[in-house]
C-alpha cells in the first residue's frame, strides 16, 4: 500500500499544511468512490427495508399516526441526511467511504465546513435521484417513450461519469462545494534494511556502484522488503553479471550489502547536491 | 576496490537508519495517539497526550521534510507521509462542536446568506407573481387553460366545473379525523425535497430553477382563478396565507439559491469559474438548509394550523405575522458579523 502511495503520481496533488510542508495527498480513484457509494446505498436501502418492516409490524399493533410520521421523517433524513451528517462529523466520511479508506477534504486545505458538506450532497439530487425517479416514473407508467428514456440515460451518464472527465476526479457536488475526496493510507513502519556498519560486509568496486541510480535503488528496496525468493535470485544474478562478481550463494545477503553500499554512495551524492535519478542519468562529476 | 565510506563500526551507514534511531520513539508515540483518536475521539486522550500531540506532529512533519531531501528509503518516506496526513486530519480536521455550529447557523450564517441573496429572492418572488397573474388571466378568459396547467391528480375536483359549495368545503372542512401530523410531515418532506431540487438544478445556469418557480406560480394563479370565479378569492387567500407566506418565501429563497449558483457559474466576474462556483455553493447551501427549517414550520401551519383554524381573519393574521417575523429576522435585525464559512 505504502509504495503504491508513492507510485500513483497521476492522482497525487500538492496539499500544503499551515506548517508549510506538502503532504502530497492522493485523490481517490473513481472505482473506490463508486464502491463507497454502492456500500452506502446498500446500507441505506437495508435500513429502509428493515425499518419499514419493523414500523409496519408496530402499526398493525395499533397507533398508526406517530408511526407514519416517524417513517416519513426517517425516510427524509435517510435520503438527505445520511451523507451530510456523517461527513460533517470528525471523520469526514460516510461508513462506505471509511470502509474504502476515503475522506472528504476541502480543496483549499481549510477545515471542512457544514455548508460545503451540504452543498456537495444536495447535488446528489440531480446526479442520482433525478435519473432514478425518471426511470421509476417510466416503469410505473409503462409507456415506451424512447426519447425520454434516452434523455434520462444521457443525463445520468453525464453526471455519473463526470468525475472521469476531469483530472481531479471532481463530482458535480465537489465543484460547488470546493471539496475533493482523498485516499487515506495506514501503514506500519517497515524494518530497517541497512542497519549499522560492520566489517563483515561485502565490498563493491566503483564500477559496480556506478551502475544504478535512485530509481533502481528503490526498486531494489521493494524487492528486498517483499522478500520473494524468485525475484531476489533474478535480481542478484543480473547485478553480479553486470558487476562481474562471482556467485557465492547467499543472494539475499549479497543484495542487502549492495543496497547498503549503493544507498550510502547515492546519499553522499545528495549531500553535495548531486542527485542521480536513474541509471540513465549522467554520472555526477564526469 | 573501494570500500564503504569511512564509518566507524557500529555507526549507522545510511540516513534512514540514523534517522530512525533519533526519532522512531516520537513517531511511534504519535502513531499510537492518532490511532486512539481515529478509533474514539479527542476524549480518549489525557492531558499529557493532548499537550504532546501538536509537538509530536510538528516533529514528525519536520522528519518528513528532512527524510524527503536526504533519505532514499522509500518505505520510510511513505510511512512518514501517511502518519503526518493522519495526524493532520486529527489536528486540523476536528469540526466545531455541534451546539456551537447550530448557534452560529441561526445567529449569523442563515440570515446573512438569505440577506446576501436578496436580489435573487426578489427575482423569484416577481417571477412567481408574474406567472400567477398570467395563469389567472388565462383561466379567467378560458377555463380550458386550467387543465393545461394543473395535472389531473392534483386538483382533487377543484376545477372550473366544481360548484361554489364544493370549493368552499375544500377550504374549511379540514382533514376532519386525525392524521394531521402525518399530513403536516408529508407536506414538509415533499416541499423540502423540491427546495433541495431547486438548489441542485441551479447548476444548469439556473434555467430549470426558473422553470420550477414559474410553474409554481402558474399553479397558484390557476387555482385562484377557479375560486375567484365563484367569489371565493378572499377565502382562498386566507387558506393560502396561513402557511403560504412561509412556504412561498422558502421556495423563493430556494430558487434564489439555485439562481445564485447558476449565475456564478455562467458569469464568474473577477473570480475564476471554480472559485465563483465554490463561493456561491457555500452561501446557497446555507440558505437552502434554512428553507428546510422554514418548510417544516410551513408544514406544521398547513397540516395542523389550517385544519383547526377555519376563521379567515385569523388565517390572514397568522400569515401576516409569519411573513413579518421572517422579514425582521432576515433583513431588519441589526447587521451581524459575517463569520467565515461556518
Amino acid at each position: 500500500m505504502a509504495s503504491e502511495a508513492l507510485h500513483g503520481s497521476r492522482l497525487r496533488r500538492s496539499f500544503i499544511t499551515p506548517e508549510g510542508v506538502d503532504l502530497k495527498l492522493e485523490l481517490a480513484s473513481a472505482g473506490a468512490r463508486a464502491g463507497a457509494f454502492l456500500i452506502d446505498a446498500m446500507i441505506i436501502i437495508g435500513v429502509l427495508i428493515v425499518a419499514t418492516i419493523a414500523l409496519g409490524l408496530l402499526a398493525i399493533g395499533g397507533g398508526g399516526e406517530p408511526i407514519a410520521v416517524i417513517w416519513l421523517i426517517g425516510f427524509f433524513i435517510l435520503r438527505n441526511g445520511w451523507f451530510i451528517l456523517f461527513e460533517m462529523g470528525g471523520r469526514g466520511a460516510t461508513p462506505g467511504k471509511r470502509l474504502m479508506g476515503l475522506r472528504v477534504v476541502a480543496r483549499d486545505g481549510a477545515r471542512l465546513t457544514g455548508p460545503a458538506v451540504m452543498a456537495r450532497n444536495a447535488m446528489r439530487e440531480i446526479e442520482v435521484f433525478l435519473p432514478l425517479s425518471f426511470l421509476g416514473a417510466r416503469a410505473a407508467e409503462g409507456t415506451a417513450d424512447t426519447f425520454l428514456t434516452i434523455f434520462s440515460f444521457l443525463w445520468s451518464g453525464i453526471f455519473l461519469f463526470f468525475p472521469l472527465f476531469n483530472r481531479d476526479r471532481l463530482r458535480l457536488g465537489d465543484i460547488i462545494a470546493g471539496t475533493w475526496v482523498v485516499q487515506t493510507y495506514k501503514s506500519k513502519l517497515s524494518f530497517d534494511l541497512v542497519g549499522s556498519a560492520s566489517a563483515a560486509r561485502r565490498t563493491f568496486s566503483d564500477a559496480a556502484l556506478n551502475l544504478y541510480g535512485i530509481y533502481e535503488l528503490q526498486t531494489l528496496e521493494e524487492v528486498l522488503r517483499n522478500g520473494q525468493p524468485d525475484a531476489i535470485t533474478t535480481v542478484a544474478r543480473i547485478i553480479r553479471q553486470k558487476a562481474g562478481m562471482p556467485n557465492e550463494g547467499d543472494d539475499y545477503g549479497f543484495l542487502s550489502d549492495y543496497y547498503a553500499a549503493l544507498c550510502t554512495r547515492l546519499e553522499a551524492g545528495l549531500m553535495v547536491g548531486r542527485r542521480r535519478e536513474s541509471k540513465m542519468d549522467q554520472l555526477p562529476g564526469r | 576496490m573501494s570500500t564503504l565510506p569511512l564509518a566507524p563500526a557500529g555507526a549507522p551507514l545510511v540516513n534512514a537508519t540514523r534517522f530512525r534511531q533519533a526519532h522512531e520513539a516520537d513517531w511511534a508515540r504519535l502513531e499510537e495517539l492518532v490511532g486512539e483518536l481515529e478509533k474514539r475521539s479527542i476524549k480518549a486522550l489525557d492531558d499529557d497526550d493532548l499537550l504532546a500531540l501538536p509537538v509530536l506532529y510538528r516533529t514528525t512533519l519536520s522528519s518528513l521534510s528532512v527524510a524527503r531531501d536526504t533519505s532514499l528509503d522509500r518505505a520510510l518516506v511513505a510511512y512518514l507521509e501517511q502518519l503526518c496526513t493522519r495526524a493532520y486530519f486529527q489536528i486540523y480536521g476536528v469540526p466545531t462542536p455541534a451546539r456551537q455550529q447550530i448557534a452560529i447557523f441561526f445567529a449569523d450564517s442563515w440570515p446573512n446568506a438569505v440577506r446576501a441573496l436578496w436580489k435573487e429572492t426578489l427575482v423569484c418572488a416577481l417571477l412567481t407573481v408574474a406567472a400567477a397573474w398570467v395563469a389567472y388571466m388565462l383561466v379567467r378568459s378560458d377555463p380550458g387553460w386550467f387543465f393545461a396547467v394543473i395535472p389531473e391528480g392534483l386538483s382533487g375536483g377543484r376545477d372550473p366545473s366544481a360548484s361554489a359549495e364544493y370549493l368552499r368545503s375544500t377550504l374549511y372542512d379540514g382533514g376532519g379525523e386525525g392524521w394531521l401530523m402525518t399530513f403536516a410531515t408529508y407536506l414538509f418532506t415533499h416541499n423540502s425535497q423540491i427546495a433541495i431540487f431547486a438548489f441542485a438544478l441551479g447548476f444548469a445556469f439556473g434555467v430549470p430553477t426558473i422553470l420550477l418557480i414559474l410553474y409554481n406560480g402558474l399553479m397558484l394563479g390557476a387555482f385562484f382563478a377557479v375560486f375567484a370565479a365563484k367569489g371565493l378569492a378572499f377565502n382562498l387567500g386566507g387558506w393560502l396565507m396561513i402557511h403560504g407566506t412561509t412556504e412561498l418565501f422558502a421556495i423563493a429563497i430556494a430558487g434564489a439559491a439555485g439562481l445564485r449558483i447558476g449565475t456564478a457559474v455562467a458569469f464568474p466576474g473577477q473570480l475564476s469559474r471554480m472559485e465563483s462556483a465554490v463561493e456561491a455553493g457555500k452561501l446557497s447551501a446555507t440558505a437552502m438548509a434554512g428553507t428546510v427549517i422554514m418548510l417544516a414550520i410551513a408544514g406544521l401551519l398547513e397540516g395542523i394550523g389550517r385544519q383547526t383554524i377555519a376563521d379567515d381573519l385569523s388565517r390572514y393574521l397568522i400569515g401576516s405575522l409569519m411573513i413579518l417575523a421572517w422579514v425582521i429576522y432576515f433583513y431588519l435585525w441589526p447587521a451581524r458579523k459575517a463569520r467565515d464559512g461556518q
